[in-house]
């Protein structure tokens, strides 16, 4: 029971700390698609939902590239910082937020765009300052969208598995979460605890659903 | 091109207040404006959908950007793109109300009016307290603007663009998107604001019946275009003017209450060289009111008809006489005793009278329009 409430908090833990690192770009990136024109947009569009279409496993494999000693960023951050992210549990983080990024990118977007872009131009003449009507009229407009962007993110996070898998490995007490551990115990043939894994899972991923569901549907209202 | 100048108040030889040089070629959409606008008062820019009227309006709010365009207010240059200047919207001391209610919907209506009050250092033209009792918003303060009507909400609106200090109101339709019963609500405060104001005005519409209860300038839109521009009883008493505003040339008189008559429900209005007649019910004698006598509610005789339903009968010269465009009608331009006045009458009747510049005439005013 240990190891599967060790695993349980690892899976929250990682999901959560992936989801807050990708906030602040999310947004900001969903903004800018939303509200601005610039060139080169439909290539970093592109770009941003690639790992939405690509195998997870063949995006495990492109930051293990990056991200590998030998790759560019591991390199670099292995000499600079001293901080080694593969088969660690800080490439788990790395490859949750990775995959989720797209999502919560495309909802912050739409919440974006679903706000009247009149009211900002309003709060511009009463004076505000780009920064101050993003903070004051923008942000708190699009909260339940992103709200719930941020739920969905989380909870793509929570089911990572192709793209840890190939990056953190199945290192016991270090990389394993839910998803992986489902995968260990059935190779390992021991189905019961695969099965409480899968609970806990199951579990998790409906509050999270529900939880964005209402978020949304209290948006449309 | 077409210069107008509205800067009569302020005399000429001075630095008109208000100077626009818009021009821009949208794939079709033309907008050529060259404008001086008034230090104070109304300014209405009028003119049918698609005239660019709200283009002119964003663009001074620099909501929108005319590449190469011009615009100074009060000395201060706003865009200037042969210099490169280009003064970002929040730094404008503007006040801007959307044809739309644009009320942050997060925000109590308290909330909404200090939104801009807190955000510029100006003093705003009018004190909080005072403004609040002017367009009526007190008992309104703490609710959420999805519950107010859409004549409160533009009261709101209103009273927020004045609570930001602005030093040049824009008013893109501000009635437009209400009911009759709503127009009428808000009227009488623009009315009441306008005479208490005193910064300049710009208030696009394309109903004549606010233009000519609000304005105090007219700038006619066509097509991107100054059609004619001037005072508002000016510019409407001309005679050439476009077709789509010939139905609606006439003058706009501003009279003093004379005598009031309970007994046929009638009131008299004097104005400079002559005075009228008019259906309303009793009023503080002294009050001035703004009237309209349309062209078409104006005909001539050379003599002076007796035994006539008409009431108003007013001795006048024929100052000019034009073509109405499209055929049937001229235009007679008349002076009563010092006030002008239009009539439209048919080119057969002014051969038959033989009407030239200084025929001497009655005008009988067959209806007047008492506006405010």
């Amino acid at each position: 029971m240990g190891e599967v409430l060790q695993i349980t908090f690892f899976t929250l833990g990682v999901a959560l700390l992936g989801t807050l690192l990708i906030l602040p770009p999310g947004i900001a990136l969903g903004w800018w698609l939303a509200r601005r024109d610039w060139p080169g947009k439909a290539v970093v569009e592109t770009f941003v939902a690639l790992p939405l279409v690509i195998p997870p496993v063949a995006t495990g494999l492109i930051l293990l590239k990056l991200f590998g000693r030998r790759g560019p960023f591991g390199y670099f951050l292995e000499r600079t910082l001293g901080v080694e992210i593969v088969f660690t549990w800080k490439a788990v983080v790395l490859a949750t937020a990775v995959m989720s990024f797209p999502l919560l990118v495309r909802t912050a977007r739409v919440a974006f765009e679903e706000i009247n872009p009149r009211f900002e131009e309003a709060a511009c003449t009463l004076g505000a300052a780009p920064w101050d009507v993003f903070w004051t009229i923008t942000l708190p407009l699009g909260t339940r969208g992103l709200l719930a962007g941020c739920v969905l993110a989380f909870a793509r996070a929570l089911g990572e598995f192709g793209a840890t898998v190939m990056i953190a490995g199945m290192i016991p007490g270090q990389t394993i979460t839910l998803a992986l551990g489902i995968y260990q115990e059935v190779q390992l043939g021991r189905d019961t605890e695969a099965l409480k894994l899968l609970a806990i899972s199951v579990v998790l991923a409906f509050a999270a659903v529900w939880l964005s569901e209402r978020l949304l549907r209290g948006r449309t209202k | 091109m077409t210069s107008a100048d509205l800067t009569g108040v302020d005399g000429p030889g001075q630095t008109p207040p208000i100077r626009i040089r818009f021009r821009l070629d949208r794939g079709g959409f033309v907008l050529d404006l060259d404008l001086a606008l008034a230090g104070r008062g109304v300014t209405a820019l009028f003119g049918p959908s698609g005239a660019g009227k709200t283009t002119c309006l964003r663009a001074i709010a620099g909501l929108e950007r005319v590449p190469g365009g011009f615009l100074e207010v009060n000395r201060e240059v706003w865009q200037d793109d042969s210099r490169g200047i280009f003064r970002p919207t929040h730094r404008r001391a503007l006040g801007y109300v959307f044809q739309e209610a644009s009320l942050f919907p997060h925000l109590s209506v308290r909330k909404n009016l200090e939104y801009g009050r807190r955000r510029r250092a100006v003093a705003p033209p009018v004190d909080f307290d005072h403004l609040i009792d002017l367009v009526a918003v007190g008992p309104l303060l703490e609710r959420r603007p999805e519950t107010l009507s859409g004549g409160e909400r533009q009261r709101v609106a209103i009273a927020r663009a004045l609570l930001a200090g602005p030093r040049l109101l824009l008013l893109d339709e501000p009635l437009a998107s209400l009911d009759r019963a709503r127009k009428d609500e808000i009227l009488p405060f623009l009315e009441r604001l306008h005479r208490e104001l005193e910064i300049p005005v710009v208030y696009v519409s394309h109903a004549v019946d606010e233009v000519v209860r609000l304005a105090d300038h007219l700038v006619l839109l066509a097509e991107g275009r100054v059609a004619a521009s001037g005072p508002l009883t000016e510019t409407l008493a001309r005679l050439d003017l476009p077709e789509e505003f010939a139905d609606e040339a006439g003058l706009v008189i501003e009279g003093t209450v004379g005598a009031s008559d309970p007994t046929y429900g009638l009131v008299r209005l004097d104005f400079p060289g002559g005075s009228v007649q008019v259906v309303h019910s009793a009023e503080a004698t002294g009050r001035r009111l703004r009237f309209q006598v349309k062209a078409r509610d104006v005909s001539v005789a050379l003599e002076k008809p007796r035994d006539t339903s008409i009431l108003n009968l007013v001795p006048a010269r024929v100052v000019a006489v034009a073509e109405a465009k499209g055929g049937a009608h001229v235009l007679v331009r008349l002076d009563a005793g010092g006030t002008p006045l239009v009539a439209r009458i048919t080119r057969l009747s002014r051969d038959r009278l033989k009407l030239a510049p200084g025929s001497e005439v009655w005008a009988q005013i067959k209806a007047v329009a008492v506006l405010a």
